[in-house]
């Protein structure tokens, strides 16, 4: 990585997000850990569904949503590389930004719709 | 004023060190396709509200628990995670310019990809044989559009990766190339990160009750 370096490291870009050929690509020893770390995160989640382990929905609903943003937060991390310095820091304020706008969209949806439903629908069964 | 910032150019010219930086071609390549992503993020955000909306209206047809079989999703599941550690491995080749292996890698990764696209579809034609058709309810809808879009996604991919394999037979390892490989590998990778929200948000909550 350090061989393409530019005296421009030497004020404040960091090493990394600047090279010839773009962001870090990571280690033989990274992806092993982020792929035993992804492999572990999706058997939970479809063991304790399909044996029904937590017998109780709505908790393990939850706890699978959990594993989820865990599992994604590994794969952002070992196979996307991020880091808060690729790109002079610019990725990981794009991805801030996505995560607000994503967050509000589903949660805008979600919120909205739910209330047109029971209101409509005052039997109907959600979630 | 204005001699202030004449000496400072003369002095520290660390203005010209960053324009330097900037100047190579495809110097920002890797951001722009970030950004590309980040609005594909978006386009599957509206995708997974409007299941999460639409996802329990069965209009008296079958549920997901109903229809979708877990061992199957997990084989699938299985399947891009394998192509994801196998991209990986073609990128460390990649790295250390060996060129061979990191065409086998993309073969063995292409030969994954595959493999979840024809259970996607076997899965898919299953459902539709069965009658569960888009058009049976707004769940199925739904669920077509999400997973269908996320499998297009993955067809393309596998598009692109065919193209790029021809090209670095043709070209070689050459920076282009390189570069191209770099942002194939980010989109790999995001389609595997989106698919952790499908298997999770739609089938496993789906077969909850």
């Amino acid at each position: 990585m350090s061989a393409s370096q530019t005296p421009a490291e030497a004020h404040g870009h960091d090493h990394d997000g600047h090279d010839s050929h773009g962001a870090a690509h990571g280690s033989l020893r990274g992806y092993i850990t982020g792929f035993l770390l992804s492999v572990v995160l999706t058997a939970i989640p479809f063991w304790l569904v399909m044996n029904d382990v937590l017998g109780n929905s709505t908790l393990t609903a939850i706890v699978i949503m959990l594993f989820a943003a865990v599992q994604i937060i590994v794969h952002m991390v070992y196979f996307l590389h991020m880091n808060g310095r690729s790109e002079g820091g610019w990725i990981m304020l794009a991805l801030i930004f996505t995560i607000i706008v994503v967050a509000i969209a589903l949660a805008g949806s979600l919120w909205v719709m739910f209330h047109l439903n029971t209101n409509m629908m005052p039997d109907m069964h959600r979630m | 004023m204005a001699k202030a910032t004449a000496q400072t150019a003369g002095t520290a010219p660390a203005f010209y060190v960053t324009e330097e930086e900037h100047a190579h071609p495809g110097g920002s390549t890797m951001l722009g396709f970030w950004l590309y992503l980040m609005s594909d993020c978006l386009v599957f955000a509206v995708l997974f509200a409007t299941y999460g909306v639409l996802g329990r209206n069965y209009a008296a047809g079958p549920s997901g628990a109903d229809l979708f079989d877990l061992r199957l999703v997990a084989v699938n599941t299985a399947m891009l995670l394998f192509s994801s550690i196998t991209y990986g491995f073609a990128m460390l080749a990649m790295d250390k310019g060996r060129q061979a292996a990191m065409q086998g890698w993309l073969v063995v990764t292409a030969l994954f990809g595959l493999a979840f696209l024809a259970i996607e579809l076997y899965e898919f034609a299953h459902l539709i044989h069965e009658g569960a058709t888009p058009m049976r309810s707004a769940f199925l809808s739904s669920f077509f559009t999400l997973v269908g879009t996320h499998g297009l996604h993955v067809t393309f991919g596998l598009i692109w990766l065919a193209v790029l394999m021809t090209q670095v037979s043709k070209h070689g390892l050459i920076e282009a190339n390189r570069r191209r490989l770099m942002c194939l590998s980010m989109f790999w990778h995001f389609l595997d990160v989106v698919w952790i929200g499908v298997f999770t948000f739609v089938y496993l909550m789906g077969v909850l009750k």
